[in-house]
């Protein structure tokens, strides 16, 4: 059913503006997360570039109107390339008080706040802090700071649904649509995309045809009271923005990451095996592929994650592609079990949605803090391939590389995500299929040593691997384990001089990848003063960043590593054309403690693990002060 | 797979060309000939075999044989056997390994990997010790046993394997002795045909870390009236000259005498089918009882797992088709944004 409203006209009194940042925010039980949603949606398909930042807190259901309940959305749309929700805040809906008090600081000096006046009582007050007797919305100092607009939306919602024949709780629970409803007539988008997923999922899905329909009928409402209120004196346009043609969806991190496995299997001709246990905020990826089924992917979750890490390596084995998935405290448990594919030899992907850690830490939340533990959180010398997404839709990218290069080695590969892309979402151009390179695999039908027997261990000179026989071809039965191989012949060998050999061949196997790695791209001047070299998740930050500060006449570069073990083999030169080299991460200082060790170069951290993504202006001023030395 | 005539082969085309490390007089050696002279019997190609282990001595296993072998993690051999059903449920995996590799660092794999019923074949070589580490005591070492780890006797209650796998709802639970190489033959082809988990307990001698620990049960002085050889449908007699039965005595089983007008028919028989029965018979402990030997319980009424996840992929397939790569990217609401 498709819905005309009178909604896509352009309107005069509209104001023009290249980017907004919007945060939806509420109770963890007010559908924040599905509100941002549907607007980043609607962004998309009006073709704005869009970036955003989902925030909700561990717990599923925090005590009402508490303030560590609060659930946020950030979506930042807008009419040229961006690549990140945004440092603050122009408009904020806090659907309470508790939302209000811990979003209000983000919001920019005069920045629009749309509140449900209904939820502004002594009891929400009294459960978010507030001391007894104040009402923010009376505070004169936030009222000269903000535009508040104080709109009764419990109220009107239930109005609008007086014929509804559902209960006053689930009304109340179309809120958060009637303040959707309000921010489209605001920034003047259309309602359709919403009204086609309301019908869509609770109409047709969950076949709750008068749950669509009050949600759309309080959509509605608030465009209306949008429009007729009279309330809000402006109306602001984004224009769509100037991205490379092409067609696009909007993808997550874990979504983007889920097919581009499911595509390197199918253009490897594999069978994917995905075993897991679920885990925030890995799990998005098991369901992704839990629903693959008839693309042949086969998913397991396992009894914990040691078992799904070896049900991945077994099935490996047996001739398919095994994956795990997991999070931090689940990387930690795979680690022996990595080790054995280490020395199996046998293709394996890990990945790791990086939560703030450590231990339960901050599950939800965000951190880079894995790398190290990636690359040598194992007993012994035991390398693995390491790589690392560097936004939503590159996870698509990196996913086949990871499968390329597992399959190209026959070694694991930690695939590093975190919590921050997985998550969160931005425009994707749709990939060109026929374009991506077929993966290439031999398994062996033949012996290939003396006397017709079948060397296991007998390496392809050009990438070291060994050769991936599998059960089922008569003549190549062979026995593989954790026992050190002998280099010749596969069999168990105790032998000193074998064991080193084994172990440096291990480790130039790993090396070998770095032949078929692109080289790391600068962006802006290859050579200069600085050059701010990120990993991961905080491409998007120190991208904009980088330009800001060359728009600002600095000379300062920008150069992004998806290839952590082996690293682009470029990188030395890279590095060697720039003064100084400001590492920004969400840790301690890994990555810089890497390059300082690698390369003997006194590259400077910038370093916060607060489980929130940097700010853009936070590494601008840094990077000031390190060059200002 | 394979619809050409299997070839002929022998226990030797078993065994692999690499020296076996178990100690002299090691019970592992017999379950190894067991198995080696069992398979040429049972309609399988070689190739199309998969030992799987996980650490331990028995875990070596799979070295020994010359099939397709994965020598594991300590524990996770379970997990890896799944994996491999998973990828390719027409491989016929058997899974040995020892008893503190399987019911103590690995007791949670073995327990889902049964509940799942998966169609592996379990053996464990139980020799209620740790053999590799040199002797401390394991999950099944009785109550008080002195080891190098416990000089004071061991204060842990030992688990018993049969009711721990009819508990975790294996659906093939059997147990036999290391020097009974015909038996562990005959419960070895049962549980090859099996569909599902199988489980075999094998008692195990250590002739170093706990030589003996199971003579009451194997030496020709009381095998007869310590153990119980069971056969479905058969009374259960058992005693040097069959002269004992069990029999039902309200809720519990009871040892009778025959003779002196007690016959044969007062006996209970075995059916292998019933889970309770099943049960009570895994809880007969020496000295007090004899321990039964022999098919325990076997149920064909569950679906293997391997089945139901390739089924689902099938159901998947029928349902929406072969997955299209170029629809599955396109799914959703996409929009265009033009040449200008
Ligand atoms: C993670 C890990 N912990 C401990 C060990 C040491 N370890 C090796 S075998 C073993 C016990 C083996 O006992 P069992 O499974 O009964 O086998 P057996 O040697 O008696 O045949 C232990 C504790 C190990 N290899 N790996
Ligand atoms: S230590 Fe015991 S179990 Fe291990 S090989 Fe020797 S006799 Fe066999
Ligand atoms: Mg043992």
């Amino acid at each position: 059913m498709t819905t005309t409203t009178d909604t896509n006209h352009a309107r005069i009194d509209a104001t023009p503006l290249d980017a907004v940042a919007i945060r939806f925010c509420g109770d963890s039980g007010d559908g924040m997360q599905l509100t941002g949603g549907l607007f980043t949606n609607t962004s998309a398909l009006f073709g704005n570039d869009i970036a955003t930042f989902p925030d909700f807190p561990a717990e599923i259901r925090a005590p009402r109107g508490t303030t560590f309940g609060v659930s946020g959305f950030q979506v930042q749309f807008a009419n040229t390339d961006i690549y990140t929700p945004g440092d603050s805040v122009n408009a904020l809906v806090a659907m309470n008080p508790a939302g209000f008090k811990t979003n209000i600081a983000d919001v920019e000096p005069g920045g629009i706040v749309i509140v449900n006046e209904d939820e502004f009582n002594k009891i929400n007050f009294k459960k978010c802090g507030y001391q007894e007797g104040y009402n923010p919305l009376d505070d004169d100092e936030l009222n000269r700071r903000y535009q508040i607009f104080k709109v009764p939306m419990s109220r009107l919602t239930r109005e609008s649904l007086v014929d509804s024949t559902m209960g006053t709780k689930d009304i109340d629970r179309c809120r958060n649509m009637y303040a959707l409803g309000i921010v489209c007539w605001l920034y003047d988008r259309p309602l359709e995309p919403t009204i086609r997923f309301l019908d869509n999922f609770f109409g047709k899905e969950k076949q709750k045809p008068e749950v669509a329909k009050a949600n759309i009928g309080a959509l509605k409402s608030g465009f209306y009271f949008g429009e007729t209120a009279e309330l809000f004196p402006v109306r602001y346009q984004v224009a769509k923005a100037k991205l490379k043609p092409g067609k696009y969806r909007k993808i997550s991190g874990n979504e983007a990451t889920a097919l581009g496995f499911v595509t390197a299997a199918a253009k490897a001709n594999k069978q994917l095996v995905y075993a897991s246990y679920p885990i925030t905020p890995a799990s998005d990826v098991l369901h992704t592929l839990a629903r693959l089924k008839q693309f042949g992917v086969t998913t397991f979750q396992a009894e914990d994650e040691i078992g799904a890490v070896c049900a991945a390596i077994g099935a490996s084995y047996a001739g398919s592609f095994g994956m795990t998935g997991t999070s931090g405290p689940g990387l930690a448990l795979k680690g022996e079990a990595i080790g054995l594919a280490v020395m199996l030899e046998l293709p394996l992907v890990i990945i790791n949605v990086q939560r703030a850690g450590p231990s339960t830490g901050l599950p939800t939340k965000t951190e880079q803090a894995d790398l190290l533990f990636a690359l040598y959180g194992r007993p012994s010398e035991c390398p693995c391939i390491v790589v690392a997404p560097r936004s939503p839709s590159d996870c698509f990218e990196m996913a086949y590389e990871a499968f390329r290069l597992a399959v190209r080695h026959m070694c694991p590969v930690i695939f590093l995500s975190d919590g921050y892309i997985a998550n969160g979402a931005e425009p994707w151009l749709l990939p060109d299929l026929a374009a991506i390179k077929p993966i290439e695999i031999n398994h062996p039908t033949e012996p290939n040593g003396p006397d017709g027997t079948f060397l296991p261990y007998k390496r392809d000179p050009e990438t070291l691997a060994r050769p991936w026989a599998i059960p089922g071809i008569a003549g190549l039965e062979h026995r593989v384990g954790g026992l050190e191989k002998d280099a010749s012949t596969g069999n168990v060998s105790y032998d000193p001089e074998n064991h080193d050999k084994m172990i440096r061949t291990r480790a130039a196997k790993i090396l070998k990848a770095a032949d078929t790695i692109p080289p790391l791209e600068v962006r802006g001047p290859v050579s200069g003063e600085a050059l701010l070299l990120g990993w991961g998740g905080t491409y998007g930050t120190i991208t904009t960043a980088g330009d800001e500060l060359r728009e600002k006449g600095h000379s300062v570069s920008t150069a992004h590593l998806r290839y952590l073990n082996p690293m682009p083999k470029n990188l030395g030169e890279v590095l060697g054309n720039f003064k100084t080299i400001i590492v920004p991460e969400i840790n301690l200082g890994q990555l810089v403690k890497l390059i300082r060790c690698e390369f003997l170069i006194d590259a400077i951290g910038i370093n916060e693990v607060r489980g929130q993504p940097f700010r853009i202006d936070t590494l601008v001023r840094k990077t000031l002060e390190i060059m200002n030395r | 797979m394979h619809d050409t005539q299997l070839p002929t082969l022998k226990a030797k085309d078993f065994s692999s060309d690499q020296d076996i490390r178990w100690c002299p007089g090691c019970g592992d050696y017999a379950i190894l000939k067991a198995v080696q002279k069992t398979l040429p019997n049972l309609d399988k190609a070689k190739e199309d075999y998969v030992f799987v282990s996980g650490i331990g001595c028995a875990a070596r296993f799979p070295y020994y044989m010359n099939t397709y072998g994965l020598h594991s993690i300590h524990g996770r051999a379970p997990a890896f056997a799944t994996g491999i059903k998973l990828a390719n449920p027409e491989l016929d995996v058997w899974l040995v390994s020892g008893d503190g590799d399987l019911l103590s660092i690995g007791g949670n794999h073995t327990m889902h990997t049964m509940r799942r019923n998966v169609d592996i074949n379990i053996l464990l070589l139980n020799n209620r010790i740790y053999g590799l580490t040199k002797g401390q005591y394991s999950p099944t070492s009785e109550f008080g046993k002195k080891t190098k780890s416990t000089p004071l006797g061991s204060p842990d209650y030992p688990v018993n394997p049969l009711i721990w796998s009819i508990g975790a709802g294996c659906t093939f639970v059997a147990r036999c002795i290391d020097i009974d190489v015909k038996h562990i033959e005959q419960l070895m082809t049962r549980a090859a045909a099996h569909r599902g988990t199988s489980f075999v307990e094998i008692y195990q001698d250590c002739n170093i870390f706990n030589h003996q620990t199971w003579f009451y049960a194997s030496q020709k002085d009381g095998k007869k009236t310590n153990t119980l050889l069971l056969e479905h449908g058969k009374p259960m007699i058992f005693g040097e000259d069959s002269e004992k039965g069990l029999r039902m005595n309200g809720t519990k089983l009871e040892v009778i005498e025959l003779g002196n007008g007690v016959t044969e028919s007062d006996v209970l028989l075995h059916d292998e089918t019933d889970r309770g029965l099943a049960f009570m018979l895994s809880q007969l402990l020496y000295p007090d009882f004899p321990e039964p030997l022999g098919v325990i319980y076997c149920s064909d009424e569950q679906d293997t797992y391997d089945n139901v996840v390739h089924k689902q992929i099938r159901q998947a397939i029928e349902e929406r088709g072969v997955g299209d790569l170029e629809k599955l990217i396109n799914e959703g609401d996409t929009w265009v944004v033009e040449d200008d």
